[in-house]
């Protein structure tokens, strides 16, 4: 008769505080651009962490490189989580399924389907039936389908979409898009959530709404979020945690505080915003 | 049904899960599935919930505050105190901490029972101000973000529930005494009185009170068992209370509560509810958004609505003086309703509804006339919290848009000196809670003084007129209510709210208006006027002449004293935070006079822009004070915005 929800949310099964991802020594280069230049990025397990960085200071690099869509051609990119998962070599729907989760910087989401099942297409890495019994919608599938569907429920109760749950996903605003893909990608109870630029393009009554909602899934389900964002106000606000890249390099590491009297950070990002 | 009005409310229960222990009681929308409770499983809930608070140590005669949106927890922690001789206030979960606190503290009140995190942080903000000195246990029923709240006072409704599992083992039958020796009598909800003037007040409601009231409405407009109900408006209120609880306990209808409050228009439509008792604000809020689709719709479209709307209302001017209407209209209007007005009732969520109830505050008569011609039986109900909601209600077929009908059986009514309005009935109240003085004020020898000046028309319907401390007298001695002007210009889909000045020393009648900024803005996107926030709109030029045509035709309904002269257009919207408006949204006059005496001051002199300071706050948390200038027009010499009461094509069609 609790209303607390039933399922847990977060994936992970280390401990708070201890290391999750593990970024090492990574170069990405595209023929004659050089993404990436021996990075190396310690993501502790229970932490926001954020990368900044100027434009083309190779952030999404960083993060496709860790969800898989890149491969880059020097160092280890590895996963604490359940056994040490080398993540360099792997197929991204392997990554997925190992725990991490991501958003993209242009809405990835089918907009001809509802809300509802853009968010159960993130429960699909965990569907174990096969395609017969799926279709007939019969027997274990069926049993499956339904505890999914509850599982959805309280991610749509968790970020506020109880009246969007029927509409397709286009007609919605942008704020609630993103929204919807912070719902999918923590529909698949990941160990590691990579947030792409979750509020550009927002104004500020949306932004405010998605930081609370990061942080929500930060501290109340307990998910590990790495966080490109722009905002640099909402980013001292929200991580525990920052890595600052320029051209490619590490310039900069540590808690907000430390990052923002940092002098080279001034110079390559701050100075320049402020 | 015998009997009901000597009991209590949970003796009632048991009595309904014992004749229909499989029936549903409550329904929650969750999860997008409405998940029913039967009236076995509700009583269960119930006696843990109260075992529960007994081992607490909840006592006799204590009483248990609420402080939530509705769902079944609130009520049936309401009836848990109840079946422990106690009583329940209901607290308005939007209301700010002032307002809490002011209840609380009155009401001695020791348990709390809150919803979540939003009202829980509330209660801990008092409580570490050191305000809610009374306060020993506060319980919330939804615990998500409080898992990691580490404070003694806190506790969650099952573990309640599960203290009263014990008690049942160790104590087994005490309970059932417990509810058994609770009387009619007994106090069974502490109500807060809308408080226009000042500080609410806790108007003391009995069991016997608010069931003979019950009685007394279904015996002229019964309800069924199978009638369902949706449950939406804050169960502080004594409308909801008088509906969800009296009612319902006494015939057995199922209440529904809806998934959010975004969702309510659409959980509305699943349900189709039966019956509906909403204040002015919601079915002002449904016409508006009529009538923004209409505008929004096709030619054709437009063109049918007009057509059958024009049925409807001839229909409905027959039907509401209880005459038949002929075969040929008859035909007409079987014909408009399936192509027009039924699929507005549809869209409303209306279709099912029998009958439907005003209450609370005066609701214009252009909104009435509405609402029957496209089919929806609405009524007016006139009382106040102190008689149990209600004492005088319009009858069907016998509706009359500026009176408020007669009075219900068992209630006398009498009009006294300066027109003041007195009634007696089973219903009044027995005193404000510890406060003799407002006690004795309104309570006099058994008759309720409302403080509404009224009169009865010939065939003896009861016309009020408004407060009777607001009745203005116009510079040529008529009477007039600000009231009525008030919701004169509240018509319009484009003012949201209207407070009115005049009478006394003021020598002609003004009005300031707050615009509703969803209309006036889908408006000046379609007009091509570009704006940034509220008060950048709202000092358009073309904005004040917008609202100048619909000063326009408020004038021409109304006597030549009574005409606005010049009006001003607020720089925000009338907020219950900032105490302008009651939380049931009826404009608090004594705070607007105070705060806005520059611009009182500025409509009745020889200037045509007032300047104000505003606080401002941004997102980010910091305030500024900016000073903004406000201008001051006339509706004089202004086309009137239609020249007939024709809701549909207001906003339809091009603006010349």
């Amino acid at each position: 008769m609790s209303r607390a929800y039933h399922h847990e949310l977060n994936g992970s099964s280390l401990e708070r505080g201890s290391l999750q991802l593990d970024v090492e020594g990574v170069s990405l280069r595209f023929r004659g651009v050089q993404a990436l230049r021996g990075v190396g990025v310690q993501v502790r397990q229970g932490d926001v962490h954020a990368i900044i960085g100027p434009n083309g200071a190779g952030k999404t690099s960083l993060i496709n490189c860790v969800s898989g869509l890149y491969r880059p051609q020097n160092g280890a990119i590895r996963l604490h989580d359940g056994g040490v998962h080398e993540l360099t070599r792997a197929r991204p729907s392997k990554i997925a399924r190992w725990g991490v989760a991501r958003s993209f910087q242009n809405i990835e989401l089918f907009r001809h389907m509802t809300v509802l099942d853009n968010l159960l297409l993130g429960r699909h890495v965990h569907m174990r039936h096969n395609v017969a019994s799926a279709l007939a919608y019969f027997g274990p599938a069926r049993r499956q389908e339904i505890a999914e569907r509850e599982l959805v429920e309280e991610v749509i109760d968790f970020l506020e979409l109880q009246a969007e749950r029927k509409r397709q996903v286009g007609t919605l605003s942008y704020g609630l898009q993103k929204r919807v893909e912070l719902g999918r990608a923590l529909c698949m109870q990941p160990a590691v959530l990579l947030l792409d630029e979750p509020m550009a393009g927002m104004n500020a009554e949306e932004k405010e709404d998605m930081a609370r909602y990061v942080l929500d899934v930060n501290e109340l389900v307990g998910v590990t979020v790495v966080l490109i964002e722009h905002d640099m106000g909402v980013v001292m606000d929200i991580s525990h945690r920052l890595t600052v890249l320029d051209f490619g390099l590490v310039i900069a590491e540590g808690t907000p505080a430390e990052v923002a009297a940092n002098p080279a950070v001034i110079e390559a990002y701050l100075g320049e915003a402020a | 049904m015998t009997g009901a009005a000597d009991a209590t409310f949970p003796q009632l229960l048991a009595g309904l899960a014992r004749r229909h222990p499989g029936r549903v009681a409550l329904r929650e929308k969750r999860y997008g599935i409405w998940q029913p409770l039967t009236w076995a499983e509700h009583e269960r809930r119930v006696r843990r919930f109260a075992l529960g608070l007994a081992a607490l140590g909840f006592h006799r005669g204590e009483v248990l505050a609420i402080l939530g949106d509705n769902r079944p927890e609130w009520v049936i922690a309401e009836l848990a105190a109840q079946a422990l001789g106690g009583a329940s206030v209901g607290l308005y979960p939007d209301g700010v901490v002032d307002e809490v606190h002011h209840v609380v503290d009155h009401a001695r009140v020791r348990f709390i029972v809150a919803e979540d995190q939003e009202q829980v942080d509330k209660l801990i903000a008092l409580r570490e101000a050191g305000r809610l000195a009374t306060v020993e246990h506060i319980v919330f029923y939804d615990p998500h973000g409080l898992e990691h709240y580490e404070l003694d006072v806190l506790l969650e409704f099952t573990a309640v529930e599960e203290l009263g599992d014990r008690l049942e083992q160790e104590r087994p039958g005490w309970l059932d005494e417990q509810i058994a020796l609770g009387s009619s009598g007994d106090t069974a909800v502490l109500c807060t009185t809308s408080g226009t003037t000042g500080k609410p007040k806790l108007a003391m409601l009995s069991h016997a009170n608010l069931l003979s009231m019950a009685s007394s409405l279904m015996a002229l407009d019964p309800i069924d068992p199978k009638d369902e109900f949706v449950s939406f408006l804050p169960l502080a209120w004594i409308g909801e209370q008088m509906i969800a609880l009296a009612c319902a306990l006494q015939t057995g209808f199922a209440l529904s509560f809806p998934e959010s409050a975004a969702t309510m228009r659409s959980d509305l439509r699943e349900i189709g509810p039966r019956v509906m008792f909403s204040p002015p604000r919601i079915w002002e809020s449904l016409l508006s958004s009529v009538q923004v689709r209409l505008s929004d719709s096709g030619r054709l479209k437009r063109a049918v609505f007009a057509l059958g709307y024009a049925i409807g209302e001839r229909a409905a001017d027959r039907r509401l003086r209880g005459k038949r209407t002929g075969v040929f209209l008859g035909l007409g209007y079987l014909l408009a309703d399936w192509a027009a007005l039924r699929p507005v009732r549809n869209q409303l969520g209306l279709v099912r509804l029998r009958r439907a109830y005003t209450g609370g505050a005066p609701l214009g008569p252009d909104v009435f006339r509405f609402f029957h011609a496209v089919g929806v039986n609405l009524k007016q109900i006139y009382g106040q919290t102190e008689i149990c909601g209600i004492a005088v209600m319009h009858r069907d077929g016998d509706i009359r848009f500026n009176t408020v009908g007669l009075a219900i059986p068992g209630t006398e009514l009498r009009i006294v000196d300066r027109g003041e309005i007195v009634l007696r009935s089973p219903a009044v109240f027995s005193g404000f809670y510890r406060n003799e003085e407002a006690t004795a004020e309104s309570l006099r020898d058994g008759w309720l003084y409302t403080g509404d000046a009224g009169h009865l028309d010939e065939d003896g319907h009861l016309v009020v007129i408004d407060r009777a401390r607001d009745v203005m007298e116009a510079e040529d001695g008529s009477l007039f209510s600000p009231a009525f002007i008030e919701n004169k210009l509240k018509f319009s889909q484009y003012v949201q709210e209207a407070v009115v000045f005049g009478g006394g020393a003021h020598p002609y009648v003004t009005a300031m208006i707050s615009i509703d900024m969803e209309t006036v803005g889908t408006w000046a996107e379609r007009e091509h006027i570009s704006y940034t926030t509220y008060t950048d709109l709202a000092q358009k030029p073309e904005v004040y002449e917008l609202i100048g045509h619909a000063t326009a035709r408020a004038n021409e309904d109304l006597p030549e004293g009574a005409r606005i002269r010049r009006f001003v257009l607020l720089h925000k919207q009338l907020d219950a935070d900032d105490d302008e408006l009651t939380r049931t949204r009826k404009v608090r006059r004594r705070t607007i006079n105070e705060r806005y005496g520059r611009i009182v001051e500025a409509l009745y002199a020889d200037t045509d822009v007032v300047t104000v300071t505003s606080l401002v706050s941004y997102q980010d948390g910091t305030q500024a004070q900016r000073e903004i200038s406000l201008r001051i027009q006339s509706p004089d010499g202004v086309a009137p915005e239609r020249p007939r009461r024709r809701p549909q094509l207001a906003g339809a069609g091009g603006r010349g």
